[in-house]
């Protein structure tokens, strides 16, 4: 079992289940507004990017945990949703929730092309490929004129999605507008995200993963599913790179290089690639180890500064792989399984 | 000259160098059954090793010597220190299937931290022995520097050594059988582990030499390698993985190919090219260009 | 002598080799019989270090078998012939045979060896250049045997020589397989389905069924017992 639900069980489990789920979604909302209100404007921005890498962490754990695929490329994949969302919003004036769809749409567009490549490739040769399409991808932008570029698209955000105000005069400013917004977007993800793996489908990758001859065996078309979860995990990403454009307020290529697309998956490994909750401790990871590291090398040379963040995260992964391959999520339910099982268990 | 014939020659040099990248990566894959992500750290490391060599010493032959072995000897530790726990953690589920991508990301990334750390992070010139201006030939000027004769005869000279060694030498067979059936190796008296970490070895001096020879023309920055890695990897299959003289051949093709993508249709489009190529090899002919029918499973 | 006390394999949950024991004297030969699933390929595979054990003990002479990694057993003069004519397929005839002495380093006798390895299997010396994936299942079979011999071992484990080769093949190894023993005093350990063509050439079996050693004995003895051969040889 890799689930950090788990953890509180005992309590939880007097109360009936729609009401629970309820219950959750009110702390979390109550939490996350709570945060906004106690934190920095700057501090609210990375709030933001929480939601914006949790998302894209869960399209992780949706491909590699779920399905079992393999891509180092999944920053593509948010190139492909903030680009369509920038496009939608600021070229076409749609409303921001109909640039936010389309969004989705196109990057699990896109993902289910890549992803009908994908299901005939595994091992090194997927990871491979997702990598040349990663270096490829960015420079696209250079090719489309619509793109704009290397300088990308930048807009005025308050003129795009404005935080609803009466006679002139916010009710919030507007990076805690976003903010909001993006907490809203992390809550829909994660509970479509919930409801996928609980489904018929989420069983099926699973079966697949496990075992792809026994599961062709049992009736399951082995490279639809594949395709499929390739197309929805790509989805996931197009909605996290719709929100992180949203977040800066611009698009352009060098947001979604390679190192992008290794920082989710840096993520998904340190929260637990099979763990949807542990995708928001691996996105929490995400956006306070460069603080952490800002603090530790504050009197530190230039050069140092800015490259501790990426040796303690590459440290980070290696020491995941070789000592805790299940990530934070499953060390928790080890940890709680530990706790609740100590009185009982007599050998072992 | 013709144009094409000028372009062909200019993809000839970076072709060697990108043979010797997929060499390194199928050296690691045929010995530990990874690839090795890391390769373009490794390879950068030394490269800037035989940078400060030559700011402490002004010997060019000194730094790209030192380079080789300081890869190679890189190669051989990080086998000892990171490889060997990992394989003999081997796990399963949908974690096991990425430990060795996630690793060698990982370690790609302490590589080129440590790497901006020490040298920063600004675009540096190599040195080189020659001149990377055209030669002259009969009063006409071709695309091919002195540079790039002695890079297409260095790379050349080590896959003459490489291929010596696999086909002349106990030590060449008994890597060779590692990597084919390593439970037969070993009943007959192979040193798996110590073979693979010399395979790591070999890898990482051929990926310093890549560094050396392609940093004078582009230039060096820690992540300026990435770029190498991929369109190593990108020869290496379409070579088929498995064979050194596939991984040349495919590294040679590869350059040409981007020779003339670059010419007749522009730089913007040289970095789809290793995804293009990647998947048109993949799914067209999986066994790779050179390989034998129904050889792998992709 | 080669010592088995006692030994147990597990795979997982499955108890693949449980608690045999048995003695080879040097220069004999030992046929390990059984149905498939026995747990005979478990027995060869564990003495040879491809598979740990869970208990007991195995020493060949003064060498404890259970501490060696596998790429050491054969410099302790043992031998293993693994299932499945496990010839190296992208490798020539020659070099496999080569393979087998490469731990002898630069010992000039290695000449030696391959020409007594050559004379007992003539044809693996008319196809020396040739890639061992051009082999027959039965040259192949010859190959994997020759390249264990150019170890010049003391104990040779053969697991199933006989699998998948037509009658006059198996005659024909099994043969050669006698008058090697015969003529170099090399110990044999001879796991087999084909319990007719083993015994025939073995001083004394034993009989395995899950695991557990159900019969041993002489050969012959156990050749002729009728009750033994309906419940575990099947023939």
């Amino acid at each position: 079992m890799v689930d950090v639900s788990n953890l509180s069980t005992t309590f939880f489990s007097r109360i009936p289940r729609p009401l629970r789920a309820l219950l959750g979604i009110a702390i979390a909302a109550f939490a996350w507004v709570l945060m906004g209100d106690r934190i920095s404007e700057f501090r609210v921005t990375q709030g933001s990017m929480v939601a914006a890498y949790a998302l894209a962490i869960i399209s992780i754990v949706m491909l590699t945990g779920y399905s079992g695929q393999v891509s180092l490329g999944h920053g593509s994949f948010l190139a492909v949703g903030a680009y369509a969302c920038a496009l939608f919003l600021v070229n076409l004036h749609w409303p921001l929730w109909l640039s936010f769809f389309a969004s989705v749409l196109a990057a699990a567009g896109v993902g289910a092309i890549v992803g009908i490549a994908a299901a005939r490739l595994s091992g090194p040769y997927l990871a491979g490929t997702t990598l040349a399409f990663a270096v490829g991808v960015p420079s696209i932008s250079g090719l489309v004129s619509i793109l704009g570029g290397e300088q990308g698209i930048s807009w005025d955000a308050a003129e795009q999605y404005a935080p609803p105000s009466r006679y002139g005069d916010p009710y919030v400013f507007l990076n805690k507008w976003v903010y909001w917004i993006c907490g809203a977007a992390l809550a829909i993800g994660i509970a479509l995200a919930i409801n996928i793996t609980k489904s018929r489908y989420g069983r099926i990758w699973r079966a697949v993963r496990a075992d792809e001859s026994a599961a062709a065996l049992a009736g399951i078309n082995v490279a639809r599913s594949k395709i499929l979860a390739f197309a929805v995990s790509a989805g996931f990403a197009g909605f996290a790179g719709a929100i992180l454009s949203v977040t800066l307020s611009s698009v352009a290529p060098s947001t979604f290089g390679l190192s992008l697309s290794f920082l989710i998956l840096t993520g998904a490994v340190i929260g637990g690639v099979r763990s949807i909750y542990g995708a928001i401790i691996g996105a929490l990871a995400l956006v306070i180890l460069p603080t952490l590291s800002d603090m530790i090398a504050s009197n530190a040379s230039e050069s140092i500064h800015t490259n501790l963040p990426g040796v303690i995260t590459g440290v980070l992964l290696v020491l995941t792989v070789l000592f805790n391959p299940g990530g934070t999520a499953a060390a928790f339910n080890h940890l709680a399984h530990g706790l609740r099982f100590k009185g009982r268990r007599s050998s072992h | 000259m013709s144009t094409l014939l000028s372009t062909l020659i200019t993809g000839l040099s970076l072709g060697a160098i990108y043979s010797l990248m997929a060499i390194a990566l199928i050296l690691v894959w045929r010995s530990t059954r990874v690839v090795n992500f890391a390769q373009a750290g490794q390879a950068v490391l030394s490269t800037y090793i035989g940078l400060e060599i030559h700011r402490m010493t002004g010997s060019y032959w000194l730094a790209i010597v030192l380079s080789i072995i300081f890869g190679g000897v890189l190669g051989g530790l990080i086998d000892l220190a990171l490889v060997r726990p990992l394989l003999r953690r081997a796990g399963s589920g949908p974690e096991a299937a990425v430990a060795p991508v996630i690793a060698t990301l990982g370690l790609l990334a302490v590589l080129q931290g440590v790497v901006g750390m020490f040298w920063g992070g600004e675009l540096i010139k190599f040195p080189s022995a020659f001149s990377t201006a055209g030669l002259s030939i009969g009063g006409s000027k071709i695309p091919f520097s002195a540079f790039d004769l002695f890079t297409v005869g260095a790379s050349l000279a080590v896959m003459l050594a490489f291929s010596f060694i696999f086909q002349r030498t106990g030590l060449g067979l008994s890597m060779r059988a590692a990597a084919f059936s390593p439970e037969v190796a070993q009943l007959a008296g192979v040193r798996t582990g110590r073979v693979r970490t010399i395979g790591w070895s070999f890898a990482g001096a051929a990926g310093g030499l890549a560094g050396v020879l392609i940093t004078p023309t582009t230039f060096l920055a820690p992540n300026s390698l990435d770029l190498l890695l991929v369109f190593g990897f990108t020869a290496a299959v379409v070579g088929g993985l498995e064979s050194m003289i596939g991984g040349a051949l495919g590294g040679l093709a590869l350059g040409f190919g981007l020779a003339l993508v670059l010419q007749y249709a522009g730089s913007s489009y040289t970095f789809m090219t290793a995804f293009v190529v990647l998947l048109a090899v993949l799914l067209l002919r999986p066994q790779g260009l050179i390989g034998k029918r129904g050889g792998r499973r992709v | 002598m080669l010592r088995i006390d006692s030994l147990t394999t597990d795979h997982g949950q499955v108890r693949a080799v449980d608690h045999v024991s048995f003695d080879v004297e040097v220069g004999s030969c030992t046929a390990v019989i059984g149905a498939n699933g026995a747990g005979k390929s478990s027995l060869l595979r564990t003495l040879s270090g491809l598979v740990k054990s869970s208990s007991g003990s195995a020493h060949w002479g003064d060498v404890d078998l259970l501490k060696l990694p596998t790429s050491e057993v054969v410099r302790h003069g043992v031998a293993h012939v693994p299932e499945g004519r496990s010839v190296i397929a992208e490798l020539s005839v020659e070099e496999n045979l080569n393979l087998g002495a490469l731990w002898r380093g630069k010992d000039p006798d290695v000449t030696v060896t391959k020409s007594e390895v050559l004379d007992l299997f003539p044809r693996l010396g008319e196809r020396l250049k040739q890639g061992a994936d051009s082999l027959s299942g039965g040259e192949r079979q010859m190959l994997a045997i020759g390249r264990a011999l150019m170890a010049r071992p003391k104990l040779l484990l053969l697991d199933e020589p006989s699998l998948g080769l037509a009658p006059i093949v198996i005659e024909q190894i099994f043969h050669t397989i006698d008058t090697m023993r015969k003529a170099t005093g090399l110990t044999v350990v001879l796991v087999e389905q084909n319990a007719v063509s083993a015994l025939a050439i073995a001083n004394h079996a034993i009989v395995l069924a899950l695991g557990k050693i159900v019969a041993s004995g002489e050969a012959k003895a156990i050749a002729s017992d009728e009750s033994l051969r309906h419940a575990y040889l099947g023939y």
